[in-house]
């Protein structure tokens, strides 16, 4: 009996260290494969003997040349819209979900039920489809184009409160009974928010700014829409995207991988500064919907 | 649900009777005079609101506050205008001028915001004689009646709720809600690039043509068959961009997770660089990598594994698996850290049991993991079905929904074979065709599946409905 436990022990450690290896292997290969592209474009970001795409990835000429001449474009522009943008809608964006959420998930009202199974309804429309008005409202009130920042920066914020999900999840598993301690001990329903449930919620406090300040980053469509093929107007997304067009690629690909580390930089820095947190908020996100 | 909603009616409307029946002067002055119950109960802030809100809603109603009155806007809607641009004689100078006249877009939305306005002031006069009724009820039993600080208080305690809920909803109601509707209407009329109903011509009611239009076949103008094949393509989209990378984010989680596996933190940093790298530049470079001139093409050409490009962007079938690959590529790094999250909570005895059954690995896989994952992911698995359904981003940034399908109707504009439904619809609002009723046809017609998919889900999962279960 001990004799056979012990054969099939060895074969075990045989077989477990034989799957090691797979593993290893599958893994080196797909991290090979995950991080290829990120190397290509910082690569061909130092490329100078041609602007136009080419069939290999190492330079054989190096040098800064893209980011110099980057600087002399629109691309500065698109970087501080992008910017401003994403710093106002990281703010007030947090704000707004953070009100929604903490009251669907500690008060109990008449309509709450009906609330949030309308939202839930409102939000399987094409968010899309409201645009076509929207830029038109915006237009009347000279939101667009050039001055596509502010425009924008309204359209990302106005309807944000319908993503409430993820830190209503995490509102509720703050047990309740917190609160009603404070209660007892007569904190009104702000203070308790203020003093007892803020301090806890740091992880999805951040994880909602993070989200935020993200946002406008990679938004595409409504910042293609607002501003409307004018240049000033445009986000890194849409205004990097025009530079791959058929006319403009041969001069200007190089100078798009240059944009995109520029871009890809800080972002990637505060992502991975914070991405315990984040990873907390998905985590939670997808287990509680 | 319905009949819940015919309950309270029909109990909202007895309420008001008996309020009226019983109700004392002052109750039912406030039938006429809005805040009047407040007023004379000495709720001077409520009661000036109420009454505030009632001269302005009838002056913006019968005169208009700087512009048409509600009356006007309410009385066009049927029409959406009379009189479209054109030359007018004018008398001064003698000569026939050009003129824009009625804007049916305005009316339109104007006529939409009225509607909404007249429901917003119904609802105010109801809660108006609610207070009234109430006020007189706590007068006659002695009882205090709260003042203007006692409301102040109560805004940050027990309806501190109203005062979170006032900016997101109003949000909301802005810039969902009312453009909704406004779209909604819009599939019912022939808004287009040349209809704008103000610069080129006016636009009308044409009721459900353009819904006909979108189930007709046969012609230059039937929508029908690209409309399946795209709402085809949509569904296998979906399906395999969720559960290829479901099924493959689990494992690579279940790989890392392996307790003989070192470095965890390292493979998993590579993976989340994927999410922090903004989309729009992985996605831009990767599709240029697939390009005629680019690297994969000039690294098989290297190889000698072909002797001329290869377009894969050009060919169907090619598009199809590419968009699908490349959206593993970005979703896989999700997936892992959901996974990996849940597995962590997997009770480790339930493997201990299993491996005392003598089951393999494999049979673990199946029997534990992936029902357990099931069980807890069900909802992220349905919003992310959805959610694929309609996304654009990775379509559109990738193959911009090429290669162009030319055996498509004139009327259906350049569509291509990896368009989804959500790029259709945004194909369809720019150019100068801009055909805005047909994107909101399709906008409707992407709800009703997307509707009819998550109700169907939602009454077979078990883990979404008990929301109680988790305080």
């Amino acid at each position: 009996m001990s004799n056979t436990t012990k054969n099939s022990g060895l074969g075990m450690t045989a077989k477990r260290k034989l799957a090691d290896a797979v593993i290893y292997i599958v893994l080196i290969l797909m991290s090979i494969i995950w991080l290829t592209p990120f190397v290509c474009i910082v690569l061909q970001s130092f490329r100078v003997e041609s602007t136009w795409q080419v069939g290999y990835v190492v330079p054989k000429v190096w040098g800064l040349d893209n980011y110099k001449n980057i600087l002399n474009t629109d691309f500065v522009k698109w970087y501080s819209n992008t910017f401003i943008m994403a710093v106002v809608v990281s703010v007030v964006q947090t704000i707004i979900v953070l009100c929604m959420s903490y009251t669907l998930s500690r008060f109990r009202f008449k309509l709450r039920k009906p609330l949030m199974k309308f939202m839930l309804v409102l939000g399987l429309f094409p968010g899309m489809l409201t645009m076509i008005i929207l830029y038109r409202v915006l237009k009347d009130l000279g939101l667009t184009m050039e001055n596509a920042v502010p425009g924008l920066i309204l359209v990302y914020v106005a309807s944000s409160g319908m993503g409430y999900y993820i830190s209503k999840g995490f509102f509720d598993t703050i047990p309740i009974s917190l609160d009603e301690a404070a209660r007892v001990d007569g904190a009104n329903r702000l203070q308790v928010l203020v003093t007892m449930i803020a301090p806890l919620s740091k992880s999805i406090i951040i994880y909602t700014l993070l989200n935020g300040f993200m946002g406008p980053w990679a938004d595409f469509i409504f910042a293609k829409y607002i501003s409307f093929n004018t240049s000033a107007g445009m986000n890194v997304a849409v205004g990097l995207n025009s530079w791959l067009s058929k006319d403009m690629i041969a001069t200007r690909y190089t100078m798009f991988c240059a944009g995109g580390v520029l871009v890809a930089i800080p972002v990637t820095v505060l992502f991975m500064m914070f991405q315990k947190h984040y990873v907390a908020g998905v985590t939670n996100g997808s287990v509680k919907g | 649900m319905k009949s819940g909603f015919f309950n309270s009616l029909k109990n909202e409307l007895k309420d008001l009777g008996t309020s009226f029946i019983r109700g004392n002067w002052k109750t039912k002055l406030s039938f006429v005079v809005m805040g009047a119950g407040n007023l004379l109960y000495k709720q001077i802030v409520r009661g000036l609101t109420f009454l505030g809100f009632e001269v302005l809603f009838f002056i913006y109603l019968f005169n208009g506050l700087g512009g048409e009155s509600g009356m006007y806007w309410i009385s066009m809607l049927p029409s959406l205008g009379k009189t479209g641009p054109g030359e007018v004689y004018d008398a001064f100078y003698d000569q026939y001028v050009y003129a824009y006249n009625d804007n049916s877009f305005q009316i339109l939305l104007y006529g939409v915001l009225t509607i909404f306005l007249i429901i917003a002031f119904i609802g105010a006069w109801r809660l108006n004689i609610k207070q009234a009724y109430g006020n007189q009820l706590l007068s006659e039993r002695g009882k205090k009646i709260n003042k203007f600080k006692d409301d102040a208080k109560s805004l940050v305690d027990e309806s501190f709720y109203k005062t979170l809920l006032a900016l997101p909803l109003t949000g909301i109601i802005v810039f969902m809600v009312l453009p909704i509707a406004f779209m909604f209407l819009v599939a019912f009329t022939n808004y287009d690039g040349t209809h704008d109903g103000y610069v080129t011509n006016l636009f009308h009611w044409v009721g459900f043509q353009n819904i006909k239009a979108l189930f007709s076949f046969g012609g230059n103008t039937s929508y029908g068959k690209v409309f399946i094949g795209i709402l085809g393509w949509t569904v296998i989209w979906a399906f395999f961009a969720t559960f290829s990378n479901y099924i493959l984010g689990i494992l690579v989680a279940i790989m890392i997770n392996r307790k003989s596996i070192k470095f965890k933190k390292m493979w998993r940093t590579i993976f989340v660089l994927t999410i922090a790298i903004p989309q729009f530049i992985s996605l831009l470079y990767v599709s240029k990598m697939f390009d005629k001139s680019g690297l994969v093409n000039g690294l098989l050409l290297k190889l000698g594994w072909i002797s001329t490009a290869y377009d894969f962007w050009g060919h169907p079938f090619s598009a199809r698996l590419l968009v699908i690959l490349i959206n593993i590529w970005i979703g896989i790094p999700y997936l892992m850290l959901i996974a990996t999250g849940i597995l962590l909570n997997i009770p480790e005895d339930l493997y201990e049991a299993a491996k005392i059954d003598g089951a393999n690995p494999i049979q673990q896989f199946r029997h534990i993991t992936m029902p357990y994952m099931l069980f807890v992911t069900g909802p992220y698995l349905l919003t992310s079905f959805t959610g694929n359904m309609s996304n654009f981003n990775v379509i559109f940034l990738l193959s911009g929904g090429g290669p162009t399908n030319s055996a498509a109707s004139s009327a259906a504009g350049s569509v291509g074979y990896t368009d989804l439904l959500v790029t259709w619809l945004f194909k369809m609002t720019t150019g100068a065709e801009s055909q805005y009723y047909m994107a909101s046809v399709i906008g409707i017609v992407i709800f009703v599946v997307v509707s009819t998919v998550t109700l169907i889900v939602y009454n077979v999962l078990p883990s979404i409905k008990n929301e109680e279960d988790m305080r």
